[in-house]
């Protein structure tokens, strides 16, 4: 009897990626118990509060680049992209431009980018970590010629035609908040739900997860390999966008440093939520804890007083010792985890 | 398919393929009938796989006419051919590890409703086609945990889930026990029963007659013969497919047994290696047989360095020695042609001169760790001329290679340097017969000259054809030794399934 009620729990932990996920909340849950008690004030509402609009952007990069490395591929240029996107829809409406069309000019901007790497990816089959970096620097060029070798003026400043819905766009996505939670993170939630469905639960997400494992199976099988490595690409540089221009419409003005080394940070969330850089493997919600984790030690550690370089080097040491344990644990329980040639 | 029973449904007519400089297929013709199963011979290279993947849709063929099911077809491409009903179960098994068996079954052809998949239809779908198998497998298992066996399996049920009327097999049986042959050839029985057209892609030409009906030969790229299984004997389809008749299937040479080389002494190794005594001496092979699964590699991966053992002695040539990697026992002069030679035995990615050169560049480099090219030049022309390795130019990716010709450059890069030991873990697999006979015939030479050599095989025609004495493991144990002169078929078989009995091992726990 006993058996047969233990049994949907462990098959839940051995379901694709659960286990990982599991153990990064325990992890996330003693974060935060730690830190609390170091600093009370840690887990105090508006500490609280703050700490999910902090996650937010990187649960969005996250996603990005969870898709691209289930792939068995990596993008480098996220973190050029969010400053390209904030330069760009800055530049724009400090031109005058209406804010919602200096967003959609930008996402177009952006969504090339992503088509730019997936077709160079897929197609012209660079490799990825060579393509990636390519357009990290063209997109971080762009963002520093679009303003002229200069960060914007306020958004919010006089003077500007749509001044009244920037502002709005500010208070929107910096200030406001629905049900006690400021609303950047529900955007991220909403955004996080609508990719998580289609990793889980559509052909395209099953795809993505069979070209990580083995692309050639895949291929024979029929699946279209090179479009479906685009569409991830597409998704990366959509999120790289969207948060590029939250960043913009927070801060109220365009800085070219915008979402500097954020591609590491997204690859952090995935892998430390268990999303393998080598493919096939983890699900979208280990990109909630994995954000979750680096937002927790960034606020944390500040919080109880850490200097910036050594808030650096811990975190740098938490990826990879997730990256470690990941392994460990893998290979303790599965030998058929072979690496690719 | 009952309308086609007996009609050609796949008529390939001068079929030309090429690739960068090679003519991979010349005017091949290719007939195959509702209801039979047809063997597709031929050596490594002789372009039956090149055959295969045109027809279908791997490849696109240059010239000549395609039809399937009487349609004539130009454009052919994977999603095509599996519309046409087309399934090609891969000599490579082509699985996506992380992926479930039902997952897998339906890769590339998910059911859906609307944007969602059904999950559970599909689940359900693939426990019916496992179920109609015989299969007894979870469809929500991840292939990667499945044995090798099981997941060839689920590439058969994935092929028979897509409504697969013409089925290629390439060498389904070369990493299969015996029983699961059995299992397997109940399928293709069951299938040509129904009607459905079977290609069957094999080296062991003993099989054939359990499920062949008829036979397609083809060499270096071209049709040689068609005929009827029935009449023909075994040497006239060796002949035509090696264009000559090999006398000699096993070439054996006396030699005088000389003092012992090494001793293995109460091995243990995990579950698969127990206990594990055995002795081999100069002028002679040692053959390991058994089923597979038996621990034989395991043995030799333990004895290597690859895996930890846990207790246990080794002595060479009265010393004990200590080996606990792979380096150790290098140096020592004990080395090892491992099993699966993409994964473990090559660096395909590199090539020949690189292979060669790998594990020999402590002798090849000066006391600063420079690399003597000449000397390493030197070195990788005597291999390949001793080896008659067949390349374009040792700088080839070793990839690129056929089958045989990798087997080759995997043992050639050992005997650079002088060794006492020589362990060869199934060197012949999934390489023709010609080959074999070369991988023979090095061994022997080995032999002469005084090396103890350790040959590991699945196939007991072999053994018996090769070895001087013969140790039979089962499940981790050595369960007999014969001398070749007392071994048979029926005695070693006997030996490997010596499986010990779980009462006995519950009695003596009571006890």
């Amino acid at each position: 009897m006993e058996n047969k009620k233990q049994n949907p729990i462990k098959k839940l932990l051995s379901a694709r990626g659960v286990g990982q996920v599991v153990t990064v909340f325990f992890g996330l849950i003693v974060l935060c118990i730690i830190f609390n008690f170091i600093n009370p004030n840690f887990l105090g509402k508006r500490n609280l509060a703050n700490l999910l609009r902090q996650i937010a952007p990187y649960i969005i990069i996250g996603i990005g680049q969870g898709y691209v490395l289930i792939t068995a591929n990596i993008d480098l240029s996220i973190g050029s992209v969010v400053g390209m996107s904030c330069m760009m829809s800055a530049t724009l409406m400090c031109n005058g431009m209406h804010p919602l069309l200096a967003l959609l000019i930008t996402m177009a901007a952006c969504i090339a980018t992503g088509a730019l790497n997936g077709v160079l990816v897929a197609e012209c089959k660079l490799p990825p970590f060579v393509a990636t970096l390519g357009t990290q620097t063209i997109c971080r060029g762009i963002a520093q010629m679009v303003n002229g070798n200069m960060n914007t003026d306020s958004i919010v400043g006089a003077g500007y035609q749509y001044r009244e819905f920037a502002e709005g766009l500010r208070n929107f996505f910096y200030y406001n908040k629905t049900l006690g939670i400021y609303n950047t993170f529900w955007i991220a939630i909403v955004i996080w739900l609508i990719f998580n469905f289609i990793l889980a639960y559509t052909r395209t997400g099953r795809h993505l997860y069979a070209i990580g494992s083995n692309s050639e199976a895949s291929k024979l099988s029929g699946v279209s390999v090179s479009k479906t490595i685009l569409k991830a690409y597409l998704v990366s540089s959509f999120c790289a966008g969207v948060t590029g221009f939250i960043v913009c419409a927070q801060s109220g003005t365009g800085t070219m440093n915008a979402g500097m080394s954020y591609e590491t940070f997204a690859v952090a969330a995935s892998v430390i939520g268990g999303i393998s850089t080598m493919g096939g493997t983890g699900i979208l919600s280990g990109v909630l804890a994995g954000a979750s984790v680096w937002a927790v030690m960034d606020n944390g550690l500040q919080m109880v007083g850490t200097s910036v370089g050594l808030k650096n080097v811990v975190v740098g040491l938490i990826v990879i010792c997730s990256v470690l344990i990941d392994v460990v644990r893998r290979t303790g329980k599965l030998s058929f985890k072979h690496k690719k040639a | 398919m009952e309308q086609y029973k007996g009609e050609y449904i796949v008529e390939l007519e001068n079929i030309c393929k090429s690739f960068p400089g090679v003519k991979a297929l010349d005017n091949v013709h290719f007939h195959l009938k509702a209801g039979e199963v047809m063997a597709l011979l031929g050596e490594n290279g002789a372009g039956k796989s090149t055959l295969m993947k045109v027809l279908s849709g791997v490849h696109n063929k240059d010239s000549g006419t395609m039809k399937i099911f009487g349609q004539e077809i130009d454009n052919m491409n994977p999603k095509r051919a599996q519309e046409l009903g087309v399934a090609i179960i891969h000599q490579e098994l082509n699985m996506c590890q992380h992926l479930t068996v039902a997952e897998n079954m339906f890769l590339g052809r998910e059911r859906h409703k609307g944007v969602m998949l059904s999950q559970k239809e599909m689940n359900a779908e693939a426990a019916k086609v496992l179920k109609s198998l015989d299969i007894d497998l979870d469809p929500t298992t991840m292939v990667g945990s499945l044995q090798v066996s099981k997941q060839q399996m689920v590439e058969i049920a994935k092929a028979l889930s897509t409504n697969a009327r013409i089925l290629i097999m390439d060498e389904p049986t070369s990493a299969l026990t015996s029983k699961e042959i059995d299992e397997l050839f109940r399928i293709i029985r069951q299938l040509r029963a129904e009607g459905k057209g079977i290609v069957y892609i094999s080296h062991r030409l003993e099989e054939l007659q359990h499920i062949v009906d008829r036979v397609t030969i083809m060499r270096d790229g071209q049709f040689i013969t068609e005929g009827n299984f029935a009449d023909m004997d075994m040497s006239y389809i060796i002949a035509n497919m090696v264009g000559r008749e090999i006398k000699e299937k096993f070439p054996r040479v006396q030699c005088e047994k000389g003092k012992k080389v090494l001793e293995v002494k109460h091995l243990n190794a995990g579950r698969m290696v127990r206990d594990v005594s055995f002795s081999s001496y100069e002028g002679e092979i040692l053959g390991f047989a058994g089923l597979m699964g038996a621990g034989r590699t395991e043995t030799t991966r333990a004895l290597f360095g690859v895996d930890p053992k846990e207790s246990g002695e080794i002595w060479l040539d009265g010393k004990e020695i200590r080996i606990n990697n792979p380096m150790d026992a290098i140096r020592q002069g004990v080395v090892l042609a491992p099993e699966d030679r993409k994964k473990d035995g090559l660096c395909t990615k590199l090539s020949v001169r690189s292979n060669i050169e790998l594990p020999n560049l402590d002798i090849a480099c000066n006391k600063l760790g420079v690399v003597n090219r000449r000397k390493v030049s030197e070195m990788v022309k005597k291999a390949i001329s001793n080896f008659s390795i067949k390349l374009a130019s040792p700088e080839s990716d070793a990839g690129s290679l056929s089958g045989g010709n990798q087997q080759k450059v995997v043992v050639a890069k050992w005997l650079a340097r002088d060794s006492r030991v020589v362990i060869f873990d199934e060197p012949t697999r999934g390489i023709d017969v010609a080959a074999k006979v070369e991988i023979y015939n090095l061994m022997n030479q080995l032999k002469q000259q005084g090396i103890s050599v350790i040959f590991v095989s699945s196939e007991m025609p072999e053994v018996l054809g090769i070895a001087d004495r013969i140790i039979v493991m089962c499940d981790g144990r050595i369960t007999g030794e014969l001398d070749i002169q007392d071994a048979t078929q029926e005695r070693i078989l006997e030996l490997a399934t010596r499986f010990e009995s779980k009462l006995d091992a519950a009695d003596a726990a009571q006890a």
